[in-house]
């Protein structure tokens, strides 16, 4: 028989336990209803519209969406020689010992800058730099852009992407390692033929976590990317990314549309890292029970 | 032969080299900090306000004082239903209604922070019709919820379930088995979590935006604008005034420090718990 206060205590748990779907459920609803108008005054063309006018209440998100897309894949380009690197080296050369929780505590200081000092240190000492390169290339020396901003989100995104990888490399058993070093293989062969074989699975779910964070990515990108809504030329141009749209633009919105538009950007941004997150999550929890 | 190792020898010399430069962007970024910052953190930097523009000196006690704030009533929202829902997860293990909250956590975990200050404005900016501290702290809660939410539910887990035993046999009732006897031994695990979890949110810019604002004067009312840090770091960045930049960099001195701060707590905290778990 439950005492009175033993049903107390279960309806509080369970009472969090529901506000944390409130929460989650109304977040979903009220970017939905709130980006209704914008929605309904483009339709399809918010999305495949590349003409972002708000003057002549014109908006289609495609620059931003591309501006996303370019300066993410960059920079997880740029990135992932280094994460899978320092991931290698911490799972499989150090796996103990000072040097690596040295190592590990350097990883994770990365991640906890914040990212407006990123943004800042990117645009103070980034940006003279790319400019310098810039004119020695001959292409407009904008400094800020894509380019610039997949740098300074490579070097926010490592962290992820190397823990995981780290993680996902120690637990390959050692038993397969040891049958390669048996046969005679060096240690990079049984990284390469064995390890990386074994854990690749899980870097993808590292690196598309990596992904998820990038694109939602807001601060240092805003700071760095020169704000410019159109589809960008080339690395080098300004451009937009859906964050940085909105952070730029949300507290000059007059209109109510441009407010809504602005909120349809958000709701779309968040669909994409949702369903990136949700992938990387899913990989991650089916490698666990193997 | 030779080949192979020589292979081996070049590869593992390009993956030092790499796993090197791949931590030379933060000490890169923390000498600039310092060497920029330091020179102007005094006592006047710490406890003073911001001057108007042209005068030189001023200082950032708004700011340090309402990232407290600010922190500290997100942490007063999120630590009970976080902790709680934690609780939920570990004791009912499975279920339908189970699985839903696990997919809202992961839902919250991958919001970006700009669309979190999006939903603060539209729940409470704009029907109160004010830039207010408390609508920040709202967004910042909702980031910090799911850290709060995992880390518990995970330390409750590995909680050897003969120990409730033990406490049920003596009879003593559910809510006290989880109070007195479970969460207890499993304390280690959610104070890192939220340690880490307010580390998270101390440095976040993007849901303060349009909710918190920003403000040059102490202001303690949560219902009107508010400075932080990483705001102020923010504006005066992207201002054209060098000794508002010079200011920036002295309270980017100031936020690194807190949050390493933070990090090192977490640390002390899992270590020395563990032992005596």
């Amino acid at each position: 028989m439950e005492g009175i206060k033993d049903r107390i205590f279960r309806f509080l748990i369970f009472l969090c336990a529901s506000t944390v779907i409130l929460i989650a459920a109304g977040m979903c609803i009220t970017l939905f209803i709130n980006s209704l108008p914008v929605l309904k005054h483009m339709g399809v063309s918010f999305i495949l519209s590349s003409d972002w006018d708000p003057v002549n209440n014109k908006f289609g998100i495609l620059p931003f969406l591309v501006g996303t897309l370019i300066t993410s894949f960059l920079s997880l380009l740029i990135s992932l020689p280094f994460s899978i690197s320092t991931a290698i080296l911490l799972g499989e050369y150090l796996r103990k010992g000072r040097m690596a929780i040295f190592l590990q505590n350097i990883i994770d200081l990365m991640a906890g800058i914040p990212s407006v000092i990123y943004g800042f240190w990117g645009l103070l000492v980034l940006v003279p730099i790319v400019q310098k390169v810039e004119i020695k290339l001959n292409i407009i020396p904008y400094g800020v852009g894509i380019f610039t901003a997949s740098i300074v989100l490579a070097t926010m995104v490592i962290p992820y992407t190397a823990s995981i990888a780290r993680e996902v490399i120690s637990l390959v058993p050692d038993d397969l390692r040891e049958a390669g070093y048996a046969l005679g293989a060096t240690r990079w062969e049984v990284i390469r033929c064995i390890v990386i074989p074994h854990a690749k699975t899980g870097i993808f779910a590292g690196v598309l976590l990596a992904f998820g964070r990038a694109i939602g990515e807001t601060m240092a990108v805003t700071m760095i990317i020169g704000n410019r809504n159109q589809i960008p030329k080339s690395i080098f141009a300004p451009a937009n990314t859906m964050a940085s749209a909105i952070a730029n633009q949300f507290t000059e919105a007059t209109s109510d549309i441009y407010v809504s538009a602005l909120i349809g950007v958000g709701l779309v941004l968040f669909m994409v890292t949702v369903i990136i997150n949700y992938a990387g999550r899913y990989i991650i929890k089916r490698l666990e029970i193997k | 032969m030779k080949k192979r190792l020589v292979i081996d020898k070049v590869l593992f010399s390009l993956i030092i080299l790499f796993s090197f430069i791949t931590i030379m962007p933060l000490f890169l970024i923390l000498v600039y900090i310092i060497k920029e910052g330091i020179g102007i953190v005094n006592w006047n930097f710490l406890t003073g306000l911001p001057k108007p523009v042209g005068e030189s000196g001023g200082g950032i006690f708004n700011a340090i004082l309402g990232t407290a704030i600010i922190c500290l009533m997100a942490f007063f929202m999120a630590v009970p239903i976080g902790v709680g829902a934690g609780i939920y997860l570990s004791e009912k293990k499975e279920g339908r209604f189970v699985e839903l909250v696990r997919i809202c956590i992961d839902i919250l975990q991958s919001a970006p922070s700009i669309v979190l200050g999006i939903i603060a404005y539209l729940w409470l900016v704009k029907p109160m019709k004010a830039f207010s501290a408390f609508s920040g702290s709202v967004a910042l809660a909702i980031m910090m919820l799911p850290v709060v939410v995992y880390n518990t539910e995970e330390s409750l887990k590995i909680i050897p379930y003969s120990l409730r035993e033990a406490a049920f046999a003596l009879g003593v009732p559910y809510y006290k088995v989880i109070l007195k006897v479970v969460i207890p031994s499993g304390l280690s695990g959610i104070i890192t979590g939220i340690l880490i979890g307010i580390s998270r949110i101390a440095g976040e810019t993007a849901p303060l935006l349009f909710t918190a604002f920003g403000s040059p004067h102490v202001n303690l009312n949560p219902l009107k604008p508010m400075a932080s840090l990483p705001l102020l770091i923010f504006n005066y960045a992207l201002s054209p005034y060098p000794e508002w930049i010079k200011q920036a960099w002295g309270a980017s001195v100031i936020l690194c420090f807190m949050i390493f701060l933070l990090n090192l707590l977490s640390r002390i905290g899992t270590k020395r718990w563990k032992v005596t778990l």
